[in-house]
């Protein structure tokens, strides 16, 4: 099975979700992710879900999850470019993300971890 | 437009929940289903079927156009032959905690579609039969 890369630029990791989440693809990807915050410090992290077109319940709480892991280690976390069919769907699912702030695309995600604000 | 045959998945591993759901998408897709429709239904097969893995170990999705006097619609069944649920009641009112999950799966798949319904009987298994009507 094929692993998601884990980008570092400057302070800030940045995963695109770009296959088809199996969820074991997801779970290996959490752990890749905090093992490369332990290991480099950053600050920041950006899971660009632009091409993400299913988010179901196991999907968004691994998603939860992970933000708020990356929280204990420092870490924020922006998820961009969620589809608007998705979007609808995870509210009528009742799915909450409540730990996690969003932008609608990548490079207003990353402009919004550089500067720190919300 | 002939409306697409249906078909049955088998489901055994998480990678039949990936091919389920992208069967789902597409066969939503000829039926003339918007994109939001497309993603509710396919979510909803996503939620459907991890449940028959995590709960029952395997079993059977059928996807089939429906054609009725008073509407169109996709319906989906999701069957297995596990243990059956014990708490229905609970579940459906989004108060069950059972394993894993957040227990948001069949309530939430319930508020996706349009029809809804579910038979367990403990012992011998679960179907959940829900229906997307084309708008």
């Amino acid at each position: 099975m094929p692993r998601i890369p884990v980008l570092k630029i400057k302070d800030v990791l940045i995963v695109s979700l770009q296959v088809e989440m199996q969820d074991r693809l997801a779970l290996e990807l959490q752990d890749d992710i905090l093992s490369t915050l332990s290991r480099t410090g950053a600050r920041g992290l950006l899971l660009d879900v632009t091409s993400i077109d299913v988010v179901d319940s196991f999907l968004g709480r691994v998603i939860a999850d992970t933000a708020s892991m990356a929280r204990l280690m420092g870490a924020e976390t922006v998820l961009a470019g969620l589809q608007p069919a998705v979007a609808i769907t995870l509210s009528e699912l009742g799915l909450k993300l409540p730990q996690i702030r969003t932008a609608l695309n990548l490079e207003k995600g990353l402009a919004m971890l550089e500067t720190g604000k919300s | 437009m002939t409306d697409p045959a249906a078909i049955t998945i088998d489901i055994v591993s998480e990678a039949d929940v990936v091919t389920a759901r992208m069967h789902g998408k597409e066969m939503a897709r000829q039926m003339g289903f918007g994109m939001v429709d497309q993603t509710r239904i396919a979510t909803g097969i996503s939620e459907l079927t991890r449940n028959i893995l995590q709960y029952a170990g395997t079993g059977q999705l059928t996807l089939r156009p429906l054609s009725t006097l008073h509407h169109c619609g996709l319906e989906i069944v999701a069957q297995d032959q596990g243990p059956g649920i014990q708490h229905l009641g609970r579940l459906l009112s989004g108060r069950a905690n059972s394993g894993r999950g957040l227990g948001l799966g069949i309530p939430g798949t319930r508020r996706l579609m349009d029809e809804f319904d579910i038979q367990s009987e403990v012992g011998h298994g679960t179907t959940v039969r829900c229906v997307k009507r084309l708008p």
